[in-house]
């Protein structure tokens, strides 16, 4: 219970000469939201798909329930445990709500693809994936639209159906790509009831551009400055943190 | 390369009475036509096979590849080598020894190509289908560029007794039709398995596939070798139907044939590369048996023909003939999804 | 000497393909559009040399006059009909490039027949370099290798060196942004199309005296060309330059050391560079 579920040390990823990420540590917790802020460029994204597996780091270990996930790829780091949502809306436009949910959910079976009886049966059979799928698709509250192609949802129920993808995978991590993005204000809301009653089970990493949900759901924050850690502490202790002020909230209100 | 556009998957009510009309005709069509076209038309469902398998692989998993040919070439090869000089081999040998062989180069071949994606897939599979035909066109151990002979039709003997007789035109026609169905109803309950749904995925976004925790490389290799074994399956019926094996059955322009039957359908449901296969066969015949019009034989020039026919497809029909009664039928003129 | 002869081979050879593949990858670098027909391209390249030195009875006069074709040809095919493919996806490019190589074959049948024609190499060029004793090395070979090399000078000159050439990059890096700093995007495809369809046919021209002109010529060399810039990595003009000239020692040593496996090396060459860079030795 005291043990880190993703553990994160000197995280460092260079591109050329250029260091995106530079030695980014940082720990994620059972019950827990961490935010990581930072200006555009400061190196959230490169770092979330560090944590995820989507690049692989420089240098760095990544620790992942206890286990070395360094270097692995993101289709076992998923596997895993691990459940990521993408600031670009990263669904399968033409697939229904309901499809894309199963989709997800069908991905925590047993893979073997060159199995010929995974040929023959049907994939609404599963009773486990169903479950999973049914569940992720109460939380996202897309019940009622869950026949429509994805293609055809407003961008908010888009940005649902992204995270009750990832739900769908039952991880116990999840980095959450500027869930927020893009919304308006009831949809906002919503989405932050959600969040704050997925924290309870899961060990939760949110990068977000929005100020007042990033405080309203932080329980710890990260501040990022060109690939760098410029502070990491409590919600409180950060507002009140000269260097964070000019770095960066400074910048926001100029 | 990821495709945002929808694949008509469930098939509408039209393609479904459509569909029921042509295995009505199919079956009836041995009492009704003659023998030349028996063996038309026989040719054609071997060609809805061998399209059927290129619609699993680039239809469905989104993997567009100009050499498939190859393993429909192949396994009329393995035919040919196992069927000795002077006496029949047993249908129950060669056909699963032969759908092997093209399941096995498959693989082999599979696990080079499908690290590549869009438009190097496209060229390797191009390439690797040309090496294995100049493997075989080059040595004359292999038979060279003359190809080789199949000298019986395979024995259907079974425990001493012979359940049908593949030399009888009619009868071949039937268990190629018994073939048709049974590779059709196996490819359309794939579809919609965890394994159909997964290659769907791929198709549509295969790095959020990734991102899910499947293991994309497995099921494209996976997919890969089924449609080997398949056009091996279509290979294998063509080589007994013919008797005759070359090369040029593994060429650039028999796999180009199949990516225009499959395209020419409508992708990604199996009932259009039936329909792509028919029409393209039908189309190819009417160009060459065209009139002479003057001094100018007209069916000498097919090829010409059926390269405007294709540059009209692309143009106007690009989602093929399915996808043009969706429209008709329902009406829509709505942005593609 | 003998080796110095296989040597000078296989990078005539390269060098041909280099300017084969350039064409392809230029094309499919700045417009996205993968061209099947491209060995068709090639094709009419050697038929126009065939036919114009027939014409004018000298193969420098049908050279001149086949690169203004083609570049003519190339035009009015992408106004015509490639223009209206780029934002297609790739199987779209695929048929159609597929319905064009018919349509090609067919015309060229019609226009100059089935049968193998050969074009004499220009008595200025069929002297031969004496190399030792007994052997010696064809002018005509250096010739076609020297202008391989004057027209890869000239085309990285165009697109590192001049405002084109500037043009034509931004506009493959981003089109929306380059249109709307003024540049005419219209028209920098159709000159980039027919410059690739001129390359090609050039390629078809210079080698037309040694290769000779017959049907299916083309389908044949689009695999090599295929086979560069996979091993090059598409985008990559100096890719398709090593890898061209790569393919060209493994396929002329081959053909020497084992011969009855000649075939065969060139595509195990390209499994092996597959197996470590699926997207070729020099991806962009």
């Amino acid at each position: 219970m005291f043990e880190a579920l993703l553990s994160a040390r000197q995280l460092t990823k260079r591109f050329g000469g250029l260091a995106a990420v530079n030695e980014v540590s940082l720990d994620l917790w059972r019950d827990r939201i961490h935010a990581v802020i930072g200006p555009n460029g400061a190196g959230k994204s490169t770092l979330t798909n560090l944590l995820s597996g989507d690049l692989p780091p420089s240098s760095g270990q990544l620790t992942l329930c206890g286990i070395d996930i360094t270097g692995w790829p993101a289709e076992q780091i998923s596997r895993q445990g691990l459940g990521r949502s993408y600031q670009k809306t990263n669904i399968f436009l033409p697939f229904t709500v309901a499809d894309n949910i199963q989709l997800a959910a069908l991905s925590r079976e047993a893979q073997q693809p060159w199995n010929p009886l995974r040929w023959l049966q049907q994939a609404t059979q599963s009773s486990a994936a169903n479950a999973r799928a049914s569940r992720a698709l109460e939380l996202s509250g897309l019940k009622d639209r869950r026949f429509l192609a994805a293609a055809a949802l407003s961008h908010g129920e888009q940005r649902q159906l992204e995270i009750a993808m990832t739900l769908a995978t039952e991880p116990e991590v999840l980095l959450l790509d500027e869930p927020l993005a893009g919304m308006g204000a009831a949809e906002a809301q919503r989405m932050i009831e959600l969040l704050l009653q997925l924290k309870q089970d899961h060990a939760m990493l949110l990068v977000e551009h929005d100020m007042d949900a990033v405080f309203a759901l932080a329980d710890h924050l990260t501040v990022m400055v060109n690939g760098q850690v410029i502070a990491s502490d409590t919600p409180a202790a950060i507002r009140a943190n000269p260097h964070v002020q000019s770095a960066y909230l400074g910048e926001e209100t100029a | 390369m990821s495709q945002t556009k929808a694949n008509i998957e469930v098939l509408p009510r039209s393609v479904q009475l459509l569909l029921v009309l042509g295995l009505l005709a199919l079956a009836a069509f041995p009492y009704v036509g003659t023998d030349f076209y028996l063996q038309t038309v026989t040719r054609m469902m071997i060609l809805a096979i061998f399209a059927m398998s290129l619609d699993l692989l680039q239809g469905v998993t989104g993997l567009v590849s100009l050499g498939h040919a190859a393993y429909f070439g192949l396994a009329g090869y393995a035919l040919a080598f196992l069927m000795p000089q002077n006496e029949a081999a047993s249908l129950w040998l060669t056909l699963p020894l032969a759908v092997l062989a093209s399941a096995l180069a498959a693989l082999v071949i599979g696990f080079f190509v499908v690290r590549t994606h869009g438009i190097y897939f496209i060229m390797v599979t191009m390439a690797f289908a040309q090496m294995v035909f100049y493997l075989f066109f080059d040595n004359h151990a292999l038979g060279g560029s003359d190809g080789l002979y199949v000298n019986f039709k395979p024995s259907a003997t079974l425990l001493g007794v012979q359940l049908f007789d593949l030399d009888n035109k009619t009868t071949f026609y039937y268990f190629t039709l018994g073939a048709l169905l049974l590779v059709y109803g196996f490819l359309r309950r794939l579809l919609w398995s965890p394994f159909g749904r997964a290659l769907a995925g791929i198709r549509i976004n295969e790095h959020r596939m990734r991102a899910m925790g499947f293991a994309t490389f497995g099921y494209k290799l996976s997919a890969f070798t089924l449609a080997g074994a398949l056009a091996g399956l279509a290979g294998f019926l063509w080589g007994v139907q013919t008797g005759y094996i070359n090369p040029e059955l593994m060429g650039f322009h028999m796999s180009a044939h199949a990516v225009m039957m499959v395209i020419l359908g409508g992708m990604g449901n199996f009932a259009g590369a039936i329909v792509g296969a028919f029409t393209f066969e039908y189309v190819l015949e009417v160009f060459k048996d065209l009139p002479q019009i003057g001094s100018i034989n007209l069916g000498k020039h097919w090829q010409l023909w059926i390269g405007l026919f294709i540059v009209l497809v692309v143009l106007f029909a690009p989602r093929g003939l399915l996808g043009l009664t969706q429209r008709v039928v329902q009406g829509r003129g709505g942005p593609d999804v | 000497m003998e080796f110095v002869i296989q040597l000078l081979n296989s990078i005539q050879y390269g060098l041909l393909l280099f300017l084969l593949a350039s064409g392809l990858t230029l094309i499919f670098g700045i417009m996205g559009v993968v061209n099947l027909a491209h060995g068709s391209f090639y094709m009419l390249g050697a038929y126009l040399a065939y036919a114009l030195t027939g014409l004018f009875g000298s193969l420098t006069l049908a050279i001149i006059g086949g690169a203004v074709l083609a570049v003519a040809f190339g035009w009015v095919l992408e106004w015509l009909l490639f223009r209206h493919f780029y934002e297609r996806d790739h199987l779209d490019h695929v048929l159609l490039t597929f319905g064009l190589i018919y349509i090609f074959e067919e015309l060229r049948s019609m226009l100059w027949g089935d049968d193998v024609h050969s074009v004499a190499i220009p008595d200025l060029l069929s002297a031969s370099i004496p190399l030792t004793d007994n052997l010696s090395y064809p002018v005509y070979r250096l010739f076609i290798s020297g202008v391989c090399i004057a027209l890869a000078i000239g085309l990285y000159l165009l697109i590192a060196k001049t405002r084109l050439g500037m043009k034509i990059r931004a506009g493959a890096f981003n089109r929306g942004m380059t249109e709307a700093l003024g540049v005419n995007i219209k028209l920098i495809h159709a000159i980039v199309f027919a410059l690739g369809v001129a390359l090609a046919a050039m390629a078809g021209m210079i080698a037309a005296p040694i290769a000779s002109v017959y049907p299916n010529m083309g389908s044949q060399v689009l695999i090599m060309c295929f086979v560069v810039v996979v091993i090059g990595g598409i985008g990559s003009v100096r890719g398709a330059l090593i890898a061209a000239l790569l393919v060209g020692l493994v396929d002329t040593f081959g053909k020497v050391l084992l011969p009855s496996m000649s075939g065969m090396l060139v595509y195990l060459l390209m499994a092996a560079v597959l197996l470590f860079k699926p997207e070729g030795l020099f991806k962009q």
